[in-house]
């Protein structure tokens, strides 16, 4: 059990070797990290399959790390940690399969990077101490910023620049909350701790708690990302390599929901109840607005960008409905929008290698020339509409549900997204895939068996997520019942 | 106090005094770089290792020699720093003067004194010692700035500094003769006039705001930092990295001591005074860096936000003497890491050229054209910049805690703001050298290989001690708390 956090050190060191290896063959690396990326996934699925202990968790592991100030190497797994670590792991397999050819120099160092940001992200998600979960949460930063600003597309100084400003000015503000809930802790009780379970606990009210709250907040809502903290999202999608893409779309957003999930709204239970207006509105702006941006794109990327925003409203809506359901379907949404926006990025990473543009007006038709991209584009569009059956109708289902339960009318709103979603959606599918073809793209060549092995694999993921849903939300029951909350 | 603890806890001193007239003498007798540069680096190294016997003397907390000086643990802890520090100079400056200068080793004998007066200070609680060692580091780098003489901008950049940190002293001579006229006693502990007359009350203010813009001056604090951008600039990289660690380094201690001792921040009206400074400095100088294009100048107006972030240890003196002493240390090895490894970069790769690369256009795709140089010098931005896995980050953290700690809220947005702004630039160096390098720019591989090696070494530092400080920590800690605070 206490082995399972060995996963950490594994990506790490599988970066290392993968960097190195580039002297002996330019294309040795991608090979080491795929095959890295589905052994850590198999050893994901072993450890689910073992089941959790008595307490609900699936490992745990503790070693002192900075005795003067209480921190700890706290790394815990339950439920929810884990199904997002198995996201991680296997998103990882959909990043390092789409940028197989896409990278032409430096295999060694971009796997390093891809390899070095999942770790930071499985740090993210199974760190149980304060300090931890900083650290983790700063260290994925740096190799993604790597990423875009080595390997992105025209302006990648600006857009990996603004990447790294928001979520560091944001991350300072969290790492002030942090620091100031442990010493108003330490004040109260004695005890210098960054243990999560152990600050859960402490009794903060009033004015104190909203601000600390504030502090966690916004970081979190500046990385998943909701309006008016997004503007750094599209920029850096839309400049990112594809796997870079995939990885900030699938997982890194993910972080944030984790966030808000995990933190804010256990530490800080009464402040979050007293601000559920606030982040219901925003969520339902997110969606309105991520929505109508979307629709305005002309560039195949940059829409799903925008719709990503839109998503995560929902998760906001979802979490800030404190219900049950809500925050259920907010766990749902993240996990389908992962696998529908890896698909799409990935989509719209190889529409860019083969037209060198990722303008819809130069695209038009192309089902004609690539049948099987077609179809697997129209899949993962209507999977992420919202089409029932599949894994995002889950998600937003039952946050609608929850959400009605706390205001109608912002659910009322919160619904209309879907529909905008439909229609960004399907223009996006017209607009490049239908219509008369371009003259100008005389042939494309298809996906081969490379690309459609691992779009099968994520079909048959959302398709598993929209039927048997159940299977993950078992996972989640402990730490919901724990937040207490209505169904 | 027997003679001969006294002796014994003072070794060190007379060491690198002994080791500085051995060098002189050396040196007079026959000229030879190599002979000299050995000289110097043995000097340091005993110095540093006379510290282990000086600290067994040690009894209960510290040993006051004479009134002038009182050694604790934490005044060796900075001499080790510092030492370590001049050490660092010492190999990285005999690359540079074997290739830039005619007369070679006289700057053995500089850096020497040089290091003397920083160990002064650690143990100085009196005006005379603190004015002695200020002056004794003043001097040894007025001729470590200008040390090349056929080029222009070291010699005007020497003259500066001569010229203001002439007027700086002056400041905080006449502070301290104000101080004295208050209270009729030049020691630090009895230097505050608590139940004095107005007329003591009166001069003892006048007198810290003399002696506060004084040493705001040799800090570098807005806004007395005018002259730091253009010392850094025209200063050799190595001699610029020694003023910008061991000379800021040792007048922050002895600040810290002074406040200690001397119950300085009691008075509400230098707590105020010192905090607007601070806020000034950590805004006003990461501001003013992001709009240099010289690394140099980027790293003097860092500098700047650096001290201003360090003063907020000295503001928790007050309430949490040990926290403060603890922030100082951990942030000061820190500073001196990252500090070290950014100037050693640009002096060792100038090492071959005439003129210094100091633009940040020459760092231009470092992290390909010489891995192991760019590889030092993007973890020690990311370092200045304050971001996990450097030491930096822990060096943050501290100051975090410091001010929080003592619920000094303005101070904190301060820093957020501050640090906020930093990282644009910092940023802009890393970007800088991982960047794609254009035709113009060949791989580098003449480098020296001592300084390359230096360097990985700070490099190395920076990553270990960011991502496991406990060693750090419980060293600094347990030194503190033995040294009685």
């Amino acid at each position: 059990m206490s082995t399972f956090f060995l996963l950490i050190p594994v990506l790490l060191v599988a970066g290392v070797v993968a960097w190195l290896s580039e002297r002996v063959r330019s294309t040795l690396p991608n090979w080491i990290a795929l095959i890295t990326f589905i052994a850590t996934t198999l050893w994901v699925i072993v450890i689910w399959l073992n089941g959790p202990n008595a307490e609900g968790l699936y490992a745990e592991w503790v070693k002192p790390w900075i005795p003067r100030f209480g921190i700890d190497f706290r790394f815990e797994v339950d439920g929810l940690s884990l199904m997002l670590i198995g996201l991680t792991t296997f998103l990882g397999i959909v990043a390092v399969v789409s940028s197989w050819t896409e990278t032409k120099t430096r295999h060694g160092f971009f796997q390093f990077n891809i390899l070095w940001v999942m770790a930071g992200v499985v740090g993210v998600f199974s760190a149980f101490d304060l300090f931890l979960f900083f650290f983790f949460w700063e260290v994925m930063l740096i190799p993604m910023y790597f990423l875009i600003a080595i390997w992105g597309h025209e302006e990648k100084e600006y857009a990996s620049m603004k990447f790294f400003l928001f979520t560091q000015i944001s991350g300072l503000l969290m790492l002030v909350a942090i620091i100031a809930l442990v010493w108003i802790h330490y004040n109260i009780s004695g005890t210098l701790s960054f243990d999560y379970d152990v600050l859960k606990n402490a009794e903060i009210g009033g004015a104190t708690a909203r601000l600390l709250m504030l502090g966690f907040f916004i970081a979190f809502i500046t990385k998943l990302p909701s309006v008016p903290v997004h503007t750094w999202l599209p920029d850096a999608h839309t400049q990112a390599p594809t796997a870079g893409s995939v990885i900030l779309a699938g997982i890194l957003l993910k972080t944030g929901a984790y966030g808000i999930i995990r933190f804010v709204v256990t530490l800080f239970p009464e402040a979050s109840q007293e601000f559920w207006m606030w982040g219901m509105t925003f969520g339902v702006i997110s969606i309105l607005y991520g929505g109508y941006l979307a629709y305005s794109q002309i560039d195949f990327k940059r829409l799903v960008a925008y719709s990503s925003i839109a998503h995560m409203g929902f998760i906001l809506v979802g979490v800030y409905s404190f219900t049950e359901l809500g925050t259920q379907g907010a766990i749902i949404t993240m996990i389908a929008h992962g696998f529908s926006t890896a698909a799409l990025f990935m989509m719209a990473g190889a529409l860019q290698e083969r037209l060198h543009t990722r303008e819809m007006s130069q695209m038009g038709g192309l089902w004609v020339r690539a049948p099987r991209m077609g179809a697997v584009t129209m899949f993962f569009v209507i999977a992420s509409v919202g089409m029932p059956g599949l894994g995002n109708f889950i998600g937003e289902f039952l946050v609608l549900i929850g959400a009605f339960q706390k205001s109608v009318v912002l659910t009322v709103f919160a619904t209309i997204g879907i529909v905008v979603a439909a229609v960004y959606g399907l223009s996006l599918m017209q607009r490049s895939f239908q219509g008369v073809p371009n003259p100008d793209v005389s042939q494309m060549p298809d996906f081969a068996f490379r690309e459609m092995s691992v779009m099968v694999l994520l079909m048959i993921a959302l398709v598993w997520v929209g039927i048997y849903p159940q299977s993950l939300l078992r996972m989640t029951e402990s730490f919901l019942s724990g937040l207490g909350y209505p169904l | 106090m027997n003679v001969a603890t006294m002796f014994q806890a003072g070794l060190p001193y007379m060491v690198l005094t002994g080791g500085l007239l051995v060098v002189m003498i050396g040196v007079s007798i026959k000229r030879t770089h190599a002979v000299a540069a050995v000289l110097t680096i043995i000097t340091l190294v005993v110095t540093i290792l006379s510290h282990v016997l000086a600290y067994s003397s040690l009894g209960d907390g510290a040993i006051q020699i004479t009134p002038l000086f009182k050694v604790d643990g934490v005044a060796y802890l900075f001499n080790i720093l510092f030492l370590l520090a001049a050490l660092v100079v010492a190999f990285l400056g005999s690359e540079f003067i074997s290739v830039h200068v005619r007369f070679k080793e006289e700057f053995y004998l500089l850096l020497l004194c040089a290091t003397l007066g920083s160990l002064v200070l650690p143990a100085a609680v009196h005006f005379a010692s603190l004015i002695l060692g200020l002056e004794i580091i003043g001097i040894s780098l007025y001729a470590m700035i200008a040390y090349p003489e056929k080029a222009r901008p070291p010699l005007e950049a020497g003259l500066k500094y001569l010229v203001l940190s002439g007027v700086g002293s002056t400041a905080l001579l006449f502070g301290m003769a104000m101080i004295y006229a208050g209270s009729g006693s030049m020691e630090f502990a009895s230097s505050h006039p608590a139940d004095g007359s107005m007329e003591a009350q009166y001069l003892y203010l006048i007198g810290n705001a003399f002696f506060w813009s004084g040493i705001a001056f040799k800090l570098s604090l807005v806004p007395f930092h005018i002259w730091t951008p253009d010392v850094y600039h025209g200063a050799p990289s190595v001699t610029t990295g020694f003023l910008a660690t061991v000379s800021k380094g040792a007048v922050f201690a002895v600040v810290f001591r002074y406040a200690v001792e001397g119950d300085v921040l009691d008075s509400g009206n230098v707590q105020l005074a010192l905090i607007l400074i601070a806020c000034a400095s950590m805004v006003i100088g990461n501001l003013l860096a992001l709009l240099q294009t010289n690394l140099k100048r980027i790293l003097a107006y860092s500098s700047i936000a650096h001290m201003g972030y360090l003063l907020i240890a000295l503001l928790l003196v007050e309430s949490n003497k040990v926290l403060g002493y603890e922030t100082v240390v951990v942030y000061l090895v820190g500073y001196f890491l990252m500090t070290l490894a950014a100037f050693g970069v640009i002096s060792v790769l100038s090492n071959n050229h005439e003129r210094e690369l100091d633009t940040i256009d020459s760092v231009n795709g470092l992290f390909w054209r010489q891995p192991a140089a760019g590889a030092v010098l993007i973890v020690s931005a990311i370092s200045l910049a304050g971001i996990p896995l450097t030491i930096g980050f822990v060096a943050k953290f501290y100051v975090f805690a410091a001010g929080i700690d003592g619920s000094m809220w303005i101070l904190i947005s301060a820093l957020v703001l501050g640090s906020a702004i930093g990282i644009y630039y910092y940023l802009r160096i890393v970007f800088t050298a991982i960047k794609k390098p254009s035709d113009e720019f060949g791989t580098i591989t003449d480098l020296p290989w001592t300084g390359l090696g230096i360097l990985s070494f700070i490099g190395l530092c920076m990553l270990v001690f960011g991502i496991y400080p406990t060693p750090l920590i419980n060293l600094v800690q347990s030194v503190v708390q033995a040294s009685g605070f």
